[in-house]
């Protein structure tokens, strides 16, 4: 299957998977596929069931709080080479965003709700993947937090 | 450069012995030369530098009692005129006013506004009185107005206050050496002693020898031998130097207080430490330490506008790092808690004042212990940080293994 | 023998210009900026230009009311005018807004140690600022770019709350414009479709181009913020000692005489507002200092 192969040693290029045991890259691997998003378009919206999460190959995506009545706001943009969703990883497996594509994007999918079946048992595959969100959302907990301090603190600068 | 080390072989005519007429020859022929005489006068129970017109002014038979938030003036020995030791004022007083108007300015149809400077002409002053320690604080308020270059400045542009300069300039200082160290003194474990080694333009010792009143006065500068020579009295031989050299050394014995070694890297060290917290739970945060204190030096500026808004006045008033506005920045003090305010002012006076002027900021003077209204002793709460790093300078404290959070 | 003994000064002081004296300057033009920060431009009436180096500040005097710390924000080659822009937040920086063309301010300076420009020949540059912090790097980046051929890749990450506070937009639109120049503007949160980025100013330290072990950073951002503008720095590989910011602090004298604006064993005033990181590294998260 040559399209799996270009997609593992995308993977295994990738800062995210770096390390991983190839057995744990393989079960991964087989939860991938590729994407491609026009502008405008969501990858995913709040309330929606989170069983993916994407890893940005190219362009870049908004992450944005829908407000009735008026335009969205967008608190974020994930660029070239981030990784992003991590509600498939935590119950109850719900998006808290929404996210769209500014440009066009390209992106690799992977099918969290096959991995999550897969977790119970198969630890070492766990292990590995928390191993790996959990600094990125401890990133974007404490950056969210500096952003409050910026938005709420009167600095002169 | 230093003048008259009192080490070098005396020149005849550079030490006299004089009675009290010799020093009240002193005293007329300042004021016959210009000077205001300020010297040490009873006032509300205390010494005060006021001017004086004759030694009759002079506290005689005077002697005080102090400890920690303890000041008391008691008789002592009869005709004694020099027997006290420090009160609440110092000579900052003279130099540093604690009010000084910098300028005024009128409002101006053409050029927006006018500025008008007072007359720059200083007072001429003596001060009669100097002792050991404060002429070390005098050296240090030297360097922080930028009389004196230092080499602590790191590269950064020096300014110089010309007020204080010239005001500097003019004065003439007459220091007494000590006979007595008073109950909080410890200027001996600051690097000084109860004997003046330079910086005066005349030195006086007071000597009792058996009853018998006199004062060995020496000259460390051209114009204070000039008025030596003048005054009344004989050539001091070498056993008057000993006698006097006995007073000093007497006072050196009696030093009832020590500063703890290495406190400048011991605080530097200590910055987070629990010490703060409890000696916050007694400092009311008054400001009295800093306001006697003779090298604190911090200060404020306001403008004062009159009821038409047409003339402004630039004040300039001391200040107290004590204060929950010292610190205002737009949003909130920087210090908010009374523990970082006595942390700023005790690791300023001892240790980061090495960093910015080159010397500590603390003489050993004693002030601030006497003054404060609950005791608190800058003696104290160094030795409580030293003895809790187990006597190593730059340990962590027992029972924390934080070092800064 | 104790080096601090005064020693007898005989000689009556040189009249040099007395640090407390206020200049008058008449405001030529004042701009309305965003986010509540307008700009003065002033001319001096007594005929004697202000030389300054970037980085430094003034002491501004609103006559009656009272004197401010405010950096200088122009071309410092330009002696002709005196460029200051101010956010209005209290008492004296609002009686300084209410000012008009024709009005005259008092000026004291400049003060304060500039931002080091040759430590950094050779190096790229990385300007890690945001909102009004962009005001007292500007004269920095016009020497920059007027003395380009020093310089690696220059860069400039920026940061605003929202797409409508960006200060200087139109200098910045224009440095983008330089083939020689990275621009990096981010800001907290857009109206949806917008195409520029969003997130931290850290963020834009992530993703701009340049060689870390050759980098000279230069930081003006709140306290709070430049922490993580540091680390986000320290992860690229930008040592400490090649990182300036700067701080702030409460300055009545500007010169080193009333204490205010102490923070360890520097006199900000004059031992700043700029720092080499690594100088000031250890006491830098010690609160309330
Ligand atoms: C080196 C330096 C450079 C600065 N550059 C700029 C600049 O380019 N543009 C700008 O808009 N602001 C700048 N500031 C901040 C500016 O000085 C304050 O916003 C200003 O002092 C607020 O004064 P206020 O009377 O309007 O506010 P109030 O809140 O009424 O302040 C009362 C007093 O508190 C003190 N104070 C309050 N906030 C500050 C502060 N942030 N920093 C220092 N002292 C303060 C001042 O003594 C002031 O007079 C700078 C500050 C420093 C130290
Ligand atoms: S800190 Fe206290 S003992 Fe030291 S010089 Fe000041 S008042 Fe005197
Ligand atoms: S240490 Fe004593 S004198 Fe100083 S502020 Fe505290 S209570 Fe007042
Ligand atoms: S502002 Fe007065 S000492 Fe710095």
């Amino acid at each position: 299957m040559v399209a799996i192969e270009g997609l593992g040693r995308l993977l295994a290029e990738h800062p995210f998977f770096q390390d991983m045991t190839p057995e744990v890259r393989d079960i991964v691997v087989g939860c991938c596929a590729n994407a491609h998003y026009r502008p405008g378009e969501y990858l995913f919206k709040e309330g929606g069931k989170a069983d993916h999460f994407y890893l940005i190959r190219q362009g870049s995506v908004a992450v944005e709080v829908h407000a009735p009545g008026r335009p969205a706001v967008v608190v974020e943009n994930i660029g070239e080479g981030d990784i992003i969703g991590w509600s498939w990883l935590v119950p109850p497996y719900v998006w808290t965003f929404d996210a769209r594509a500014i440009e066009q994007v390209r992106a690799i999918t992977i099918d969290g709700a096959c991995l999550r079946t897969k977790l119970e048992a198969n630890h070492e595959l766990g292990y590995q993947l928390y191993q790996r969100f959990i600094p990125i959302m401890g990133r974007r907990i404490s950056e969210a937090r500096l952003r409050i301090v910026e938005l709420t603190t009167d600095a002169v600068y | 450069m230093v003048h008259n080390d009192i080490h070098a072989t005396p020149a005849a005519g550079h030490r006299l012995i004089v009675g009290r007429d010799g020093l009240d020859a002193l005293i007329a022929a300042l004021r016959g030369e210009g000077y205001a005489v300020i010297g040490p006068r009873v006032r509300d129970g205390a010494i005060a530098y006021e001017p004086v017109d004759s030694t009759a002014d002079l506290p005689i038979g005077v002697i005080d009692e102090q400890n920690g938030g303890h000041y008391r003036l008691n008789t002592g020995p009869e005709e004694t005129l020099f027997g006290y030791t420090v009160g609440p004022h110092s000579w900052k007083r003279a130099l540093y006013p604690p009010r000084q108007s910098l300028w005024t300015a009128a409002r101006d149809a053409e050029k927006g506004f006018t500025i008008e400077k007072p007359d720059g002409t200083p007072p001429r002053q003596a001060f009669l009185g100097v002792r050991p320690c404060e002429l070390r604080a005098l050296g240090i308020h030297d360097r922080v107005f930028g009389v004196q270059p230092h080499d602590a400045g790191h590269g950064a542009q020096q300014f110089t206050d010309q007020g204080y300069a010239a005001r500097r300039a003019e004065a003439f200082v007459v220091a007494v050496n000590c006979g007595r160290a008073g109950g909080t003194c410890f200027c001996t474990s600051m690097g000084g002693g109860p004997q003046a080694e330079g910086g005066y333009d005349l030195a006086v010792t007071e000597i009792n020898r058996n009853g018998w009143h006199d004062f060995l006065v020496e000259a460390g500068s051209e114009h204070g031998r000039a008025i030596l020579d003048t005054l009344p009295g004989r050539r001091a031989e070498v056993y008057d130097v000993q006698a006097a050299q006995a007073v000093t050394d007497a006072a050196r014995g009696q030093m009832g207080r020590a500063m703890v070694p290495d406190v400048a890297d011991l605080l530097a060290k200590n910055l987070e430490h629990p010490r703060w917290a409890e000696v916050a739970k007694r400092c009311l945060s008054c400001a009295n330490c800093t306001m006697v204190c003779p090298t604190c030096f911090c200060s404020t500026m306001e403008d004062v506008t009159d009821l038409t808004g047409e003339r402004t006045e630039r004040v300039r008033r001391w200040d107290s790092c004590f204060t929950l506005d010292f610190s205002y920045i737009h949003g909130g003090s920087i210090r908010q808690s009374t523990a970082s305010r006595y942390r700023q002012w005790i690791t300023h006076k001892l240790s980061t004042w090495h960093e910015q002027f080159g010397t500590s900021g603390c003489v050993g003077c004693g002030r601030c212990i006497t003054w404060c209204p609950v005791g608190i002793d800058i003696t104290e709460e160094a030795r409580a940080i030293h003895d809790s790093t187990r006597g190593t300078a730059g340990g962590t404290p027992e029972g924390t293994n934080e070092g800064r959070a | 023998m104790d080096g601090t003994l005064p020693t007898r000064v005989n000689a009556s002081p040189a009249p040099a210009p007395d640090p407390m004296d206020t200049r008058p300057f008449r405001i030529v033009r004042r701009i309305a900026e965003v986010d509540g920060c307008f700009t003065l431009h002033l001319r001096s009436l007594d005929g004697r230009p202000l030389v300054y180096q970037p980085g430094q500040f003034n002491m501004l005097y609103a006559f009656g009311t009272g004197e401010v710390a405010i950096s200088i924000s122009g071309d410092c080659r330009d002696l002709t005018t005196l460029v200051h822009t101010i956010r209005e937040v209290g008492t004296v920086t609002k009686a300084l807004a209410k000012l008009k063309v024709g009005d005259v301010v008092g000026v004291r300076g400049p003060f304060g140690r500039a931002w080091p420009i040759e430590e950094a020949y050779g190096n790229d540059i990385l300007f890690v600022t945001g909102t009004i912090g962009l005001a007292p790097l500007r004269p920095l980046i016009h020497e920059v770019l007027h003395r380009r051929e020093h310089f690696g890749k220059v860069v400039i990450c920026y940061g605003s709350r929202g797409t409508h506070d960006i200060l200087y937009e139109k200098d910045l639109h224009r440095w983008r414009g330089r083939f020689d120049l990275q621009v990096h503007v981010t800001v907290h949160s857009a109206p949806s479709g917008y195409r520029g980025r969003v997130g931290s100013v850290a963020n834009l330290v992530k993703i701009a181009r340049f060689d870390p072990e050759h980098t000279t950073a230069y930081v003006c951002r709140s306290e709070t913020m430049t922490r993580p503008a540091v680390q986000a720095l320290h992860e690229r590989g930008v040592t400490s000692d090649r990182i300036y910011v700067t701080l702030e602090r409460n300055m009545k004298c500007g010169v080193g005489f009333c204490g205010h604006c102490q923070m360890g064993g520097s006199f900000m005033c004059k031992d700043g507002p700029v720092y080499r990181y690594d100088t000031i590294e250890d006491i830098f998260t010690v609160r309330e200092l």
